[in-house]
């Protein structure tokens, strides 16, 4: 993908007809409670000139359909159902018409390409209760770019309408997984849009690849390569597709052992890793402007797994220095380790939420895999989203609603891997359209 | 063990083949040591079976089809008597993965020795001895009930142990290079406490200075 500010750069947005008239009652979206009874909206073929852009105003629609309905909060309204036929934007619907379908908000749009292949889409977002126009925008970008305005207007529609902020404009890296014809075990990273468009691989089938993670800037990523022979912690520039291991200016450290998992500072300028020592596992702060590293654990246990909390000031990560695995918080220069669960299982892949509020984790209990969050300093009961034969990898989106993870179901070839997205609710429960067998999903933060 | 002692050692069999035809093993079975000098010869030494290991461990994987016990073959124009099994030369892989033995086993969410493999490691320990040339890399390996990178650390824990053995044996830790590969690789791909107990392994590789 192009450097996303290019894009940034060719897209510019107005409010059209600036008339943010506070509805007497406004539609409000609950986004914890949504799942019970999704809002049904109907999203009108955005209009075109000519059959380009009637096409790619149709395609829009059904990118935005698809976004919302994967969402759990909205329920399209199929088109067939449908009394109006919209052929104006610019003019007040007939809201009658889409009331009696139970459609609570109506989207409809106009798509035009002008001579320099610009693609030019506007929408009016309407409250068919109150008659309002909720929002109004315009989007321009050039023509390859129209599932990104789709994502954009998406967003715009889940932000306008639950308070939120959307999802939808964001891509998720993962492990592609096969098997090669030496019975070798093949993991590519690959990467598509969230809702499964574009996909494209990242690395090539001759070394493993494992649990990537994103920059705060979308632009980076760290991994786990086997490129080296052993598991090694690796800084991948997404847009010059130039890679390097992390430890590389520290050859004491690297010769001790493997690195595995690097997660971003909410900064972006600094790494929190695991790597081996002589024995065991500890956790280390890489600066990526003075590569050097500061060691933050230094327990004979195996430290894994580290994530930061979104304000920087914080760690939390996988320990079995108390026996088995459980999760650990502690000052993100490694003061004060305190242990933030104590319920049966073994506890392990915390990944701190954007909100700061909770702490997403895997465990595993007798033969069930679980996924859960928690409170951030332990407080409370845990939450158990999804239970099965096995779960790895929580991701989060962006607006710390939704969570991605791997899962394991088990077959007569051994377990099969696929990603998922469930939210906070534990409902709504999705499999993400990967081509094969996937793992380790890693959301990137908003595009914008 | 019908089918087995048919493999010809000269051919490369698929893995798939071999978890067809393979049987539990029992210690000490002459067979099994031949078993497994076909499978040194048609796979990479990673993917070898479980059966050098004098542990009462099954080798057999997946049951499809149904291990058949065949009778044994009409007694149609014998296919040419199999010559005896070469002995493995002495200092080779083979040798090493027959005689000494290539891998140890682990319990559940565990990277201590067992007794029975610390009467493998002082094998190799002693085979190593008299093999000064060779170097080895240890892969740890983990069965696939674990995330991935708790698994990466408990495979690094696994090879670290044996390593650690290997030097109280008196092996030079400069011969000794170690990986983890946690769950990534295992030999049995079955989701079953059998195959699982199977993956979660060190396997000591010779990677240079055997004899050929």
């Amino acid at each position: 993908m192009t450097p996303l500010r290019m894009l940034l750069a060719a897209l510019f947005i107005w409010t059209m007809l600036a008339v943010p008239v506070p509805a007497q009652t406004p539609l409000v979206v609950d986004v914890i409670e949504g799942h019970l009874d999704p809002t049904p909206v109907a999203i009108h073929n955005f209009l075109g000139e000519n059959d380009q852009e009637s096409q790619i105003g149709a395609d829009i629609s059904r990118v935005i359909a698809n976004n919302l309905r994967a969402s759990g909060l909205f329920a399209p309204i199929d088109q067939d159902a449908f009394i109006e036929e919209v052929v104006n934007i610019d003019l007040r619907p007939r809201f009658g018409d889409w009331r009696v379908i139970n459609a609570s908000a109506l989207l409809v749009g106009r798509v035009s390409i002008d001579e320099n292949d610009r693609l030019r889409v506007a929408f009016r977002l309407w409250d068919a209760a109150t008659e309002r126009q909720m929002h109004g925008l315009q989007f321009v970008a050039s023509l390859d770019n129209w599932r990104r305005i789709a994502h954009k207007i998406s967003d715009t529609i889940y932000e306008r309408m639950t308070g939120e902020t959307g999802y939808f404009d964001t891509r998720i890296i993962y492990v592609s997984e096969s098997v090669g014809p030496n019975d070798e075990p093949i993991r590519r990273l690959a990467v598509m849009d969230q809702d499964g468009a574009n996909p494209s691989f990242l690395t090539d089938p001759s070394y493993m690849a494992l649990l990537p993670n994103y920059s705060p800037s979308a632009q980076q990523i760290t991994y786990v390569s086997f490129r080296d022979g052993r598991a090694t912690s690796y800084l991948y520039d997404l847009a010059s597709g130039r890679q390097e291991a992390l430890f590389d200016s520290d050859p004491a450290l690297a010769a001790k052992g493997q690195s595995l998992s690097a997660r971003f500072h909410p900064n972006g300028r600094e790494l929190v890793v695991s790597a081996e020592r002589r024995s065991g596992h500890d956790l280390f702060k890489f600066d990526l402007h003075t590569r050097t590293l500061r060691q933050l654990t230094d327990h004979p246990a195996d430290d894994v797994e580290p994530s930061y909390a979104p304000d920087g000031g914080r760690v939390v990560f996988s320990s079995s220095r108390g026996g088995q695995s459980q999760l650990y918080v502690m000052g993100a220069d490694g003061a004060d380790p305190r242990r933030i669960t104590f319920g049966q299982g073994r506890y392990t892949t915390p990944v701190w939420s954007p909100r700061g509020d909770l702490i997403a984790f895997t465990k595993q209990l007798d033969d069930q895999f679980m996924l859960g969050v928690v409170n951030a300093d332990g407080s409370g009961e845990e939450r158990i989203l999804y239970e099965g034969y096995f779960v790895d990898t929580p991701t989060w989106s962006p607006n710390g609603r939704v969570l991605l993870f791997t899962r394991g179901d088990r077959t007569l070839d051994g377990a099969t891997y696929s990603i998922w997205s469930v939210d906070l609710a534990g409902f709504n429960l999705r499999r993400l359209p990967t081509r094969g067998p996937a793992s380790d999903p890693a959301w990137s933060p908003l595009i914008d | 063990m019908p089918g087995v002692e048919r493999a010809d050692p000269g051919k490369t069999y698929a893995l798939t083949y071999l978890r067809a035809q393979s049987q539990i093993l029992e210690r000490d079975d002459t067979t099994m040591k031949r078993l497994s000098v076909v499978v040194a010869l048609a796979l990479s030494a990673l993917l070898t079976a479980c059966a050098s290991q004098p542990e009462p461990v099954a080798l057999q994987t997946e049951p499809r089809p149904e291990p058949v016990y065949q009778p044994e073959p009409e007694p149609q124009p014998a296919p040419e008597p199999e010559p005896e099994p070469a002995r493995p030369t002495p200092g080779s892989v083979e040798d090493f993965e027959v005689n000494a033995g290539d891998r140890v086993f682990f319990a559940l969410d565990r990277y201590d020795l067992s007794s029975e493999a610390r009467v493998t490691l002082r094998r190799q320990a002693a085979w190593l001895a008299s093999h000064s040339q060779a170097r080895i890399l240890i892969a740890g390996n983990c069965d696939e009930r674990g995330t991935r990178e708790y698994n990466l650390a408990l495979g690094a824990r696994r090879a670290g142990a044996v390593r650690e053995f290997l030097i109280g044996q008196g092996v030079d830790p400069s011969r000794i290079a170690t990986v983890s590969y946690g769950k990534e690789r295992p030999i049995c791909r079955e989701s079953s406490e059998r195959c699982w107990s199977i993956n979660r392994n060190a396997i000591t590789i010779i990677q240079s200075g055997a004899a050929s």
